[in-house]
């Protein structure tokens, strides 16, 4: 197994892959893949370490999902990309695939797919052609739960997809109007699990659902530990607990606990980063103060610190999507994250330090990384 | 036969060609023609549910359509445009 990372990275203009040296410290450049095309996602399967699928879409055409099996050489389009069943009674169809998570690593060949409107879908042939999963998008309450003009900006979304790495059968969904909802039958029955998850943004600020979970991480070393980054805050569950705890109260009150990423360490799970951004009054959504940081904690959520060596120590007014802040799950962890600025922002260090290794990309939607091919 | 004109957003699946000719005698027939000819082009301008995406617009001549069961005959020009899709 080599050292080398790969970074892979979506954009509102297409994808560039930036490959590292074994010691990450230097980067070769490949792209633009897809110029011009919306890449949502761009993700490498961790089974073969060949196949790599993209989330593209484009202004004006509608969406697909582009497939390499010989680790970004060449690439065709999937047969059938992700599609709500024609007629299907609500009459929705798929605007863009916004998540792909690899399957279980006892399915070779089982790739998942979440979408804007919310849907979810399943592949078994490695991205090739792609099912609806009529346990979630024909569920009695989809339309409670997940309403397809709900949601973000860009429409309502499922914003990620987690399986337990003990039990493929067991998956949790982060979405934009139902909180976190969970399946242990393999996505054929969902419930809500978003005990104590506050919603600010509704007369009951504690509902069943309805809450926007911007992004779900289960640690790697305990998958009974879910990290959580809401719209309404930081939370962190232990199961077989149903109660989600704040643990952004312990963040600064000038920094708040808002923000898109939640980032576990690959092994203490105690510790993982954030990227908090500005939620005071008209939701700004950059670093608070113009001065980026990461937060840790090490004592799973009781307190953090601030790591910001590197980063502009003023007028920085970094947004970082959900899916474009990540770590590479090496023993001593590295972080990278994008901004919808274009630039990417590395940490080799665990965070305490961080240096730019490439600028003037287009917005950057999504970054991965990866082992080298 | 109809003459089907493909903009520049789909050349890449008609190996840039941008005037071509395909059978059947509704705008769907026509692109489902094309679809079979170069996988994955009907799906680009006509979602899952047959509507015609929202920053494609469609012409038979001068006529703009929205349907797919709109009927084509003999001599008909079907022209795909992409438009307005922002920055």
């Amino acid at each position: 197994m080599t050292d080398a990372i790969q970074l892979l990275v979506g954009t509102r203009k297409g994808a560039w892959i930036y490959r590292s040296d074994a010691g990450r410290t230097d980067w070769r450049v490949e792209g633009p893949l897809f110029l011009g095309q919306i890449v949502n996602h761009l993700v490498a399967d961790p089974r073969d370490r060949e196949t790599l699928l993209a989330a593209t879409a484009t202004g004006h055409l509608g969406p697909t999902i582009l497939r390499s099996t010989d680790g970004g050489t060449s690439w065709t389009e999937a047969k059938a990309p992700p599609a709500f069943p024609k007629g299907e009674p609500h009459g929705r169809s798929v605007n863009h695939s916004f998540w792909l998570e690899p399957g279980h690593a006892s399915e070779p060949g089982v790739w998942w797919a979440a979408t804007s409107p919310p849907g979810l879908f399943r592949s078994a042939d490695g991205g090739d052609t792609w099912e609806s999963i009529d346990g979630l998008n024909a569920h009695p309450k989809i339309l409670d739960w997940l309403p397809p003009d709900g949601g973000t900006p860009d429409g309502a979304i499922i914003a990620g997809i987690s399986i337990d790495p003990r039990d493929k059968d067991h998956m949790y969904l982060a979405t934009c109007s139902a909180g976190v909802l969970e399946t242990t039958d393999y996505g054929q029955s969902w419930r809500p699990l978003n005990q104590n998850v506050r919603c600010d943004f509704l007369p009951d600020p504690y509902p069943e659902y309805g809450q926007d979970a911007h992004q779900i991480a289960l640690a790697p070393s305990n998958p009974d530990r879910i990290w959580q980054q809401n719209h309404c805050g930081i939370y962190r569950l232990d199961r077989p607990g149903e109660r989600w705890e704040r643990i952004g109260d312990a963040m600064p009150r000038e920094v708040g606990d808002i923000g898109f990423s939640i980032v576990p360490h690959p092994s203490c799970a105690e510790t993982a980063w954030v990227f908090p951004m500005d939620g005071s009054d008209v939701w700004p959504r950059v670093s608070p103060g113009g001065r980026p940081a990461v937060y840790r904690t090490r004592d799973g959520g009781g307190s953090w610190e601030r790591q910001d060596r590197g980063f502009p120590a003023e007028q920085g007014w970094f947004t970082v999507k959900r899916q474009a802040f990540c770590g590479d799950g090496r023993a001593t962890q590295g972080l990278y994250l994008g901004t919808t600025g274009g630039e990417i922002w590395m940490s080799g260090d665990e965070g305490e330090s961080w240096r730019q290794i490439a600028a003037h990309l287009p917005e950057i939607y999504s970054v991965v990384a990866a082992p080298a091919a | 036969m109809t003459r089907v004109m493909i903009p520049s957003q789909l050349t890449s699946y008609t190996a840039g060609a941008t005037r071509l000719e395909a059978g059947g005698g509704t705008v769907g027939a026509v692109l489902d023609d094309l679809d079979r000819r170069f996988p994955g082009l009907k799906f680009r301008v006509i979602d899952e549910q047959d509507r015609v995406r929202k920053h494609m617009r469609l012409f038979i001549g001068r006529e703009e359509t929205r349907s797919v069961a709109a009927p084509l005959g003999e001599g008909d020009e079907l022209l795909i445009f992409g438009a307005l899709s922002g920055g």
